[in-house]
This record gives C-alpha cells, sequence and structure tokens, in this order.
C-alpha cells in the first residue's frame, strides 16, 4: 500500500533517506566485488588507462540513464533516449558547423532541442493522455527519421569549431593533476549525477516526481497540477539527454545521424541494475549511476579477458534478471 | 540483504572466469576490431585472421561491434583491446575520423596499427590491406552499362556514407557512369545501412518509383541482398542487378539469374594479409601503404571456377 502524505515531509525525506542508505549499498557492494574479480583474472585490467576507458565508455549511457531515471521515477519510461540523444546532436551540428555559429550556441542548442523534444513527450503524455510507452516510442522514431533529415543522412564534422571535441576528450582534471587525466566527459557525468540527485531529494519537482510515482490520483487529488509537473519532468531529462548529445557529438567529433537506436535500452538496463524500480515511486541517481558503471566493467572486463563477444550480452541480460528479482525479494521482505 | 546482492556479483564474475581461456604470455597478443558481425563477410574475414594467425604462432581476438552505426562503441572496443598491450592492434573503422585520437595514443605507445578494409583518414596505420574499391566499383559500373547496352537509367542501393567502403563504392560507380557513359542517367542513390530488411524497402520504394528502371547497384551485401529481395517481391521484370561480396543469398540469385553478377572482394584474403601485416610490423618491417587484397566480377559464366569459389562465402 503506497499513499503519499503531502503534509509531512519530514517522513517523505527520511524514507527517502532510508531507500537511499540501503540501494547504495547493495549497487555498490556488487561493483566492488566485480572489480575485485576482474583485478583478479586479469593483470591488465586494473590500469588506470583502462579504469579511464570504462568512465568514458560509462559517460553517454550514463547521462540517458540518469534522464530516463527521472522520467521512470515517475512512473513512466522515456523509449526515446537514444535518438533523442542523436538528435541534440545533429542540431548542434547544424548550429555550429553549417550555420558556423560560435560553440556556446551549440550547446545551448543541444540542450534546449533536448528540452524541447522532452516538453512534447511530456504533453503527450500529461495532456493527451497518451500511455508514456507509445508517446515515447512515437518520439524516439521521429526523432530518428528526423535526425536523417535534418543531416543529410550524412555525419557533421565539427573540425570547424575547435576544442569542440575538448568538452569530452579533453581534461581539466589532467590539466590539473597530471597523474589523473579523467576526461571532461566523466567530469560532466557526474555533475549531471550531481545536480539530479539534489533536484530529486532537496526540490519540490523531485519530490512531486516521487510522488507522481507513488500515487498520481492522490497528487491530483490534492489540488496540485499534475500535468504541469509531469512536463517539467520531461523537459528535464530531455534537457540532459541534450547533455548527452554534446558528449557524444564531442567524444566522436561528429553528430553520427543513423546512431541512437537501441541506446535508450541500455539506458533502462542501467536504470534497472540500480535499483530504480519501473512501476515508478522509488529510485536513486546513484543507484543509476552506480548500475551503469556496472554495466561498463562488466562490458570491459569480459573484453579484457578476451571472452567472447556473443556472451557479453548474454551474461548483461542475466545480470539484469538477477537485479530485479533481488530488488523484488527485498521489497517483499520489508513489506 | 548486502549479502545477495554480493553474493550475484560474485557468482557472475566466478561463472566469468571459468570461461577465460588461459592467457599464454610468450605469444604475441594481436585483436582485431572490425566493423562487425552483421554480413557472414566479417566471418569470412576473421577465417582468413585466423588461418594467418595459426601459421604465424599468435594469438588474436576478433570483435566488432552490433551494428555499422555504433561508431562509439567500436571505439570502446578498441580502448579495451589496447588494455591488454597488444603487440599490433587491426582496425577497420566504421568512421574515418573518430577513431583518430585513440589511435594516436596507440601509436605513440609504439602499438603498430594495421588498418584493414575501411581505412582511417590519417597516417598513423601502418598499412591498410583493403580492396580498391574504387576500381571495384568502377568494373561493376562498366559491367552495368555493358548489359544494359550503354544507356537508360540506373539506380544504387547503398550503405553508408561514414566509412571509407560506403564513400569508395558509391563514388567509384557514380563517376564511372558520369565519366566514360553520358547516356546512362543515375535517377538516385538511396541508403540501407547495409541491413537487408531496410534495404529491401528502399530498393521497392525506388522501383516504385520509376517502373521504367533499367539497372540496380547494390554496395555491399546488406545492399545486394535488399535489391534482389525488392525485384522478387514486386515481381519486376528487366532489372539489371549487380552486386557486392557474396553470401548464399547473392550466389543463389546469380545462379537463378535473378541478379546478372557481382563483385566480390576477398574476404579471406582480407583478414590473412591484416594477421601477416601486423606481426610483420611487430618485427619492424617495412609495409607498404596499401596491400591490395584484389577483387574480381564473377556472374553465372564463372561462378564456379575454383579462382571464383576461393573467395566467395556462404
Amino acid at each position: 500500500m503506497t499513499t503519499v502524505t503531502t503534509n509531512a515531509p519530514a517522513s517523505i525525506v527520511s524514507k527517502i533517506l532510508a531507500a537511499l542508505m540501503h540501494q547504495r549499498l547493495l549497487a555498490f557492494a556488487s561493483l566492488i566485488v566485480l572489480l575485485i574479480v576482474f583485478s583478479f583474472a586479469s593483470p591488465n585490467f586494473m590500469q588506470m588507462s583502462n579504469m579511464i576507458a570504462i568512465l568514458q565508455a560509462t559517460s553517454v549511457n550514463g547521462v540517458l540513464a540518469i534522464a530516463a531515471t527521472l522520467v521512470i521515477i515517475t512512473g513512466g519510461i522515456d523509449l526515446s533516449v537514444g535518438t533523442m540523444m542523436t538528435f541534440c546532436a545533429v542540431m548542434a551540428g547544424v548550429v555550429l558547423t553549417k550555420a558556423g555559429l560560435p560553440m556556446p550556441l551549440g550547446i545551448i542548442a543541444a540542450i534546449g532541442t533536448g528540452a524541447f523534444c522532452g516538453f512534447c513527450s511530456g504533453t503527450f503524455v500529461a495532456k493527451l493522455k497518451i500511455p508514456p510507452f507509445i508517446a515515447t516510442l512515437g518520439m524516439m522514431l521521429i526523432l530518428k527519421g528526423l535526425s536523417l533529415v535534418i543531416s543529410g543522412t550524412r555525419p557533421i564534422y565539427f573540425n570547424d569549431t575547435p576544442g569542440f571535441d575538448q568538452i569530452s576528450r579533453g581534461s581539466l582534471i589532467g590539466d590539473v593533476l597530471p597523474f589523473l587525466p579523467i576526461p571532461n566527459g566523466v567530469l560532466i557525468l557526474f555533475i549531471v549525477a550531481g545536480v539530479a540527485s539534489y533536484i530529486l531529494s532537496r526540490t519540490v519537482l523531485g519530490r512531486y516526481c516521487f510522488a507522481l510515482g507513488s500515487n498520481e490520483e492522490a497528487v491530483r487529488l490534492s489540488g496540485v497540477n499534475t500535468d504541469r509537473w509531469k512536463i517539467a519532468i520531461y523537459a528535464l531529462s530531455g534537457a540532459i539527454v541534450g547533455i548527452g548529445g554534446l558528449l557524444i557529438a564531442s567524444r566522436l567529433n561528429s553528430a553520427q545521424p543513423a546512431l541512437g537506436l537501441g541506446y535508450e535500452l541500455e539506458a533502462i538496463a542501467a536504470v534497472v541494475i540500480g535499483g530504480t524500480s519501473l512501476s515508478g515511486g522509488r529510485g536513486t541517481i546513484i543507484g543509476t549511476l552506480i548500475g551503469a558503471l556496472i554495466m561498463a566493467v562488466l562490458t570491459n572486463g569480459l573484453r579484457v579477458l578476451s571472452v567472447a563477444q556473443e556472451w557479453q550480452t548474454v551474461v548483461t541480460g542475466a545480470i539484469i534478471i538477477l537485479a530485479v528479482y533481488a530488488d523484488m525479494m527485498r521489497r517483499r521482505k520489508a513489506a | 540483504m548486502l549479502s545477495r546482492r554480493t553474493l550475484m556479483g560474485a557468482i557472475s564474475a566466478a561463472a566469468l572466469i571459468m570461461g577465460t581461456p588461459a592467457m599464454a604470455q610468450d605469444e604475441l597478443f594481436i585483436p582485431l576490431v572490425s566493423k562487425g558481425f552483421q554480413h557472414q563477410f566479417w566471418q569470412a574475414v576473421q577465417a582468413g585472421a585466423e588461418q594467418a594467425a595459426a601459421e604465424e604462432g599468435v594469438r588474436i581476438t576478433f570483435e566488432g561491434p552490433d551494428n555499422e552505426t555504433m561508431v562509439d562503441r567500436q571505439i570502446d572496443m578498441l580502448a579495451a583491446a589496447l588494455a591488454n598491450n597488444p603487440a599490433a592492434i587491426g582496425f577497420a573503422a566504421l568512421d574515418s575520423q573518430a577513431a583518430i585520437p585513440l589511435l594516436r595514443q596507440a601509436a605513440d605507445a609504439g602499438i603498430p596499427i594495421v588498418a584493414f578494409d575501411s581505412g582511417v583518414d590519417s597516417d598513423i596505420p601502418v598499412t591498410t590491406a583493403t580492396t580498391d574499391n574504387r576500381a571495384a566499383a568502377s568494373l561493376a559500373a562498366d559491367k552495368m552499362a555493358e548489359l544494359i547496352g550503354g544507356s537508360g537509367t540506373v539506380a544504387v542501393v547503398a550503405h553508408d556514407q561514414t566509412s571509407r567502403t560506403g564513400i569508395d563504392r558509391r563514388d567509384g560507380f557514380l563517376d564511372q557512369i558520369e565519366a566514360k557513359y553520358p547516356d546512362i542517367q543515375v535517377v538516385t542513390v538511396q541508403y540501407g545501412q547495409g541491413d537487408q530488411l531496410q534495404s529491401t524497402e528502399v530498393a521497392k520504394a525506388i522501383l516504385v518509383a520509376n517502373p521504367e528502371l533499367d539497372g540496380m547497384f547494390g554496395t555491399n551485401e546488406g545492399s545486394a541482398i535488399g535489391v534482389v529481395n525488392a525485384v522478387r517481391e514486386l515481381g519486376t521484370q528487366g532489372v539489371t542487378i549487380i552486386g557486392y561480396d557474396s553470401g548464399k543469398a547473392q550466389t543463389d540469385a546469380i545462379r537463378e539469374g535473378l541478379m546478372a553478377g557481382a563483385i566480390t572482394q576477398n574476404p579471406v584474403g582480407i583478414g590473412y594479409e591484416t594477421v601477416k601485416a601486423a606481426v610483420a610490423a611487430t618485427k619492424g618491417e617495412d609495409l607498404p601503404k596499401i596491400i591490395d587484397t584484389g577483387f574480381y566480377y564473377y556472374d553465372q559464366s564463372n561462378i564456379d571456377n575454383a579462382e571464383i569459389q576461393a573467395v566467395l562465402y556462404d
């Protein structure tokens, strides 16, 4: 039985904090175990360059997963994160390469495009009452096509915008601490995670995120404009996807318009492994981050061990099922 | 609760390790990162690579992303391959520019890169083992012109615009038509991403829009099979189809007479030469800039010749 009491904020906060503590420890422990096991299995695994490769591989998927977490907590789902990311990258390409405008405008274009697409998805879900699965599925296909249309099905290179690739590939940390060349893309991932986590736990928007996921009807009956909050959450999620678009465009120094389809499933997998429930009402950003890291560590570790590629996705799929099952068991016991 | 999740992590990890091959420290290790597993073409390349690896006594791995749009996944694979401090690396770039920073890193670490199939826009690779795709596509254009009588309309179903092979095959065909056959008009070039289903739909749309079309050229296995499927499903008559690579669907179509002919590369040769070149590079030998692995045109008349059969795959 899940009810939301909007006039007893202290209990909600302490409940959320308790859940945070619990989920964080579980997922984190698994991550540590994996790292230890792979380090023993291969002497090449635990090197600085490989750890950085893992973080770099996590950055885009992690940002998409964070965006998806926000929507999933409200009880919805966002299948469009993959192609939306590509669309934002293409829009950055149009602004920077085709129109020749300065870099800050390109960054704003990418994030703004994401926010706008999220706004549209949110409107379909909230105002038109289209189920999130369908609304975002439609959005995914629309954006997939638009990416190809606007880019002329060719990749848009950012060679004319010097420094653009430094957004993801450069290393501000490395400039200060030469022994720690962590790419900016990873730094951005952690900043996004921190901000999203703050929003979820300390702001009204975050509170309504959980509330909408637990019991939307109760929130609506309390006199809250659920439509407005839902749209705001989808728009925020879209803006974060826009940052993901910037990251991948910067990483490849190009906007690849055919890319993106399939990335949404990896993002959702990271969210689920991290302990967020697909039925909404519960979830943490740190859990998602750890879920994304677990997937990246698994994939990289298996590759470094030269395990056949076909087995890598078999393992990931098995982990997802185990993660959700373990989570269900834990909640059944706690109830 | 702590123990359950931890246990799960430990079990999965332990299961993985049991499947790990023993790492021989004295063998040279050469990972090959290809464009994917999408086509049987890559299986043939792998077969050639493994043949050379067995001859040279080196250990190779062969991997590629799930589909040929996943440019960033391929870079992640390259990064993981570098972690094992390989003796050399083979790389078939999905995008001719995206991997250059990582390749530069590898080169700085003293790891020679052998590019295969699709080269990169840089002089970092010590050599590129590839088909001269421009020349091969030009040959396809010549054959097409010959078969449709020197004049008419043709269309191209290509695979992509980011890789060297995609660009070279499309341009090789188009440039040759423009240069030598002014009476042949190319009505459209469409892209099917090398995916058979997508290419089928693309080819169908072209055929419906151009009912009097004389010829179609598919620039890789998936594209060509898409064209064949489209003609079969629509029942169109009188379209001359020229394909690329082989695979059972294409060879069957040629034997049936549905496809006029196709260009075949030498995928086994590409894999073989890549590994051979990589080993030579580790010994510090000089290598030519391009290793031309060759191409042939085959049709009903010569498909069963020994020399053609050697380079075809199922």
